[in-house]
């Protein structure tokens, strides 16, 4: 059996591979051979290893060393010096920035700890449908510290000393809201767990569930426990099949070994999950809206106060609560407050999971910790901005959130600082925008979601966001007006005044947030009937330059709509009548002839 | 299995379970059981993952691999999915992404039965609250 001694790595991930990869795999094979060595050595190309901007990288296994930005003329050198004599190719080791050190192992190396899992510890770990695999992980082993050496005030207390903050998006004191719920004297609580997860490219909740359902049950019963509440409801939309039946198999499994039920851990505490099915309104997120559709009623919010802690479902105290910020809890009751408060920033405690989509390269599921800066998370998880396009701006925060541009790449991710910027921490959703993208287009998307999603109970939210979407909509057919820059930002800032709930509150912050960002963009559209993205179809026209046109005729077969005339190796003309600027002779000329204009 | 009637029985549980886990890797044949974890949630199912599980559990059978075949949550890289997870005994975890039935026999021939690795590894580039506390 032949088998490698050496294995070297090389990262084939869109960055370095844009950085000669491919010829430091070639070169290094060259060399490998040229030293016999073929039968020992074995050069693999491997996904992005997140540090693309050291890249490219290689990594030497068994050993473990990490060189950064090798060359392809490298390649003699790692293998004479580091595989034939066994010495490092110094001058290739990462410098650490702040000691000066050379750094030789990655796990040594800081990138290496850009992302820290805490809410996604067990996910793509355990099997989630194995409550055994949970358990030999420590499962259920907080609940159970929980249940026989605190008391309620106790856990509250590691709960609002660790820092956690709601990681739904509103950010409220985790801790404080327990302790909240469990002053209010009643003779049932209720607590919730709120997984109707609806930002558009938002998937944490929903991956927590499927991979770790029992951390989340894990919790709820801690929170049961401090708040005094004896029942547990998850508010989960029905579009989540398999997070629906891997819960199930969860509560089942956890009823079976008495870690739900009555008397759990022989103290006398009983405490039962049941489900409640979403049927997929953005608004029920907002947990007014959550718990009335979960005592059957129209999905829609009420006046706060009286808060949910006070007076929620059915009038009763309810603490409600999202998934991640559940996932957190049995950690931070093991490890303990001041563990977790020494990760993230000043404000804002532990890490964050973001779902990371749009045109960047390594589209997942990250966890960092507070602070990272969004370069960071864009560029070196990410893998940076997909076909080498430039960045533009990124979308955080969901139809509630901003944009945020180049300008904002440095700051640290926390709930208070994309505030500041005009965004929100939401959820979790990143969406990464290229410079193909439009911005007022982009506001129009995410207004159009709101239309959609409004419950329509208050004027402001369900006329007001309308009204902002025609505004949109005249901006992108090239009809906008001054007076028109002027209302949408008026009509915005009455719409996030006089809105009742979270929705109709935040959701002009799409429009506000790239009016301020990308005010040459919306000037473009008004004064000069552009729309420099090239997207809004209403403001551009495909054009053939005769100069550069021989004539092929491929553009002409390709035309859907037989818009494009002309005979062979004569220049052809596109009617701009019959043109419906689907862009498939853009795409096809070979000799760039046609341009957008 | 019995009910865990006290803290102490869900530490006396976690031990056992703890052992077993470890058992798994080492098994009646502790030099050649190979472990195996798919990342299957929505997304990776809907990239194909159940059919590479079957195809994966279906071929080291054929073949008499001594395997264990397990569903996962998912992993995070969601741009290389369906992802996989080996574990050979006595090695690392090793991450492979976009694996079809073939690539996964690619997998099956070269890294599980020759221990040579395969282009399209994910390199790790977290740690885990866990590993965290360990160190």
């Amino acid at each position: 059996m032949a088998k490698y001694k050496n294995h070297i790595l090389v990262c084939g991930g869109t960055g370095c591979r844009a950085s000669q990869g491919e010829e430091i795999v070639q070169n290094l094979g060259k060399v490998i051979e040229e030293n016999s060595l073929e039968n020992e050595v074995q050069v693999v190309r491997t996904g992005c290893f997140g540090f693309c901007e050291k890249g490219p990288v290689v990594k030497m296994v068994p050993d473990n060393t990490f060189y950064v930005q090798v060359t392809p003329e490298d390649a003699t050198e790692i293998v004479s010096e580091h595989l034939v004599k066994g010495r490092k190719v110094e001058r290739l080791l990462y410098t650490d920035p702040e000691t000066q050190e050379r750094v030789s192992e990655s796990k040594d190396m800081g990138f290496y700890k850009k992302q820290i899992r805490i809410a996604l510890r067990n996910c793509g770990f355990i099997n989630p449908e194995n409550i055994d695999e949970y358990i030999a992980r420590d499962g259920y082993a907080a609940l159970g510290k929980v249940l026989t050496e605190l008391t309620p005030e106790e856990a509250i207390k590691v709960i609002i000393d660790s820092g956690l903050r709601g990681r739904g998006g509103g950010g409220f004191p985790t801790g404080l809201k327990w302790d909240i719920t469990r002053k209010v004297e009643a003779e049932q609580k209720y607590v919730v767990c709120n997984a109707d997860e609806g930002d558009p490219g938002a998937f944490m909740d929903r991956s927590i569930l499927e991979g770790d359902p029992h951390a989340v049950l894990e919790a709820m019963a801690i929170n049961g426990y401090c708040t005094g509440a004896s029942k547990g409801l998850i508010y989960i939309r029905a579009e989540y099949p398999l997070a629906i039946s891997r819960l199930k198999i969860a509560i089942n499994q956890a009823r079976e070994y008495g870690l739900l039920g009555e008397d759990i851990f022989g103290t006398g505490f009983s405490f039962d999950v049941e489900l409640r099915y979403g049927a997929g309104a953005f608004v029920c997120g907002e947990e007014t809206s959550l718990i009335h559709s979960m005592e059957g009623l129209r999905g829609e919010p009420t006046v706060k106060p009286p808060f949910p802690s006070e007076s929620g479902y059915k009038g009763m105290p309810t603490n409600v609560n999202n998934v991640e910020t559940y996932a957190n809890i049995p950690v931070i009751i093991l490890e303990g407050a001041e563990w977790f408060s020494s990760i993230g920033t000043e404000k804002s405690k532990g890490t964050k999971v973001f779902a990371l989509a749009g045109k960047v390269n390594n589209v997942g599921l990250i966890e960092v910790p507070m602070g990272t800066s969004l370069r960071e998370v864009i560029f070196d998880i990410g893998g940076g901005i997909k076909d080498g396009k430039k960045f533009k701006a990124v979308q955080t925060g969901g139809p509630s959130g901003g944009c945020l541009t180049e300008k904002h790449l440095d700051i640290p991710i926390d709930y208070d600082n994309l505030l500041a910027c005009g965004s929100m921490m939401g959820s979790g959703g990143m969406i990464v925008m290229d410079e193909d993208d439009c911005m007022v287009s982009v506001a129009k998307f995410y207004l159009d979601f709101t239309v959609e999603e409004s419950c329509g109970k208050c004027a402001p939210c369900r006329i007001g966001n309308k009204r902002l979407y025609e505004m949109l909509d005249k901006l992108t057919e090239g009809k906008g007006t001054e007076e028109d820059l002027t209302l949408l930002r008026n009509l915005s800032n009455v719409i996030k005044d006089t809105s009742l709930c979270g929705l109709g509150q935040t959701s002009p912050n799409p429009v506000l947030s790239t009016m301020e960002n990308f005010a040459d963009e919306y000037e473009a559209h008004v004064r000069h009937g552009k729309c420099p993205a090239g997207q809004c179809k209403s403001l551009m026209q495909y054009v053939i330059e005769a100069e550069k046109c021989i004539g092929c005729t491929l553009c002409s077969r390709v035309c859907p709509v037989d818009a494009i005339t002309g005979d062979k190796k004569e220049p052809h003309l596109i009617s701009q009548e019959t043109c419906i600027k689907c862009g498939a002779c853009y795409e096809k000329c070979k000799f760039g002839a046609i341009s957008i204009q | 299995m019995s009910k865990v009637k006290s803290l102490a029985d869900l530490r006396k549980l976690r031990d056992e379970l703890q052992t077993k886990v470890s058992l798994r890797e080492k098994s009646d044949h502790p030099d050649k059981l190979v472990q195996v974890k798919v990342s299957m949630a929505t997304c990776g199912i809907a990239s194909g993952a159940k059919e590479v599980m079957n195809h994966m559990i279906e071929e080291m059978d054929r073949q008499a691999i001594d395997a264990i075949v397990t569903q996962t949550g998912c992993m995070g890289y969601c741009y290389a999915e369906p992802t996989i997870e080996v574990t050979l005994p006595n090695s690392a975890p090793v991450v492979f992404g976009h694996v079809d039935n073939k690539k996964a026999n690619e997998i099956i021939e070269k890294y599980i039965i020759r221990g040579e690795l395969v282009d399209g590894i994910i390199p790790v580039n977290y740690e885990t609250v866990k590993e965290n506390k360990n160190e």
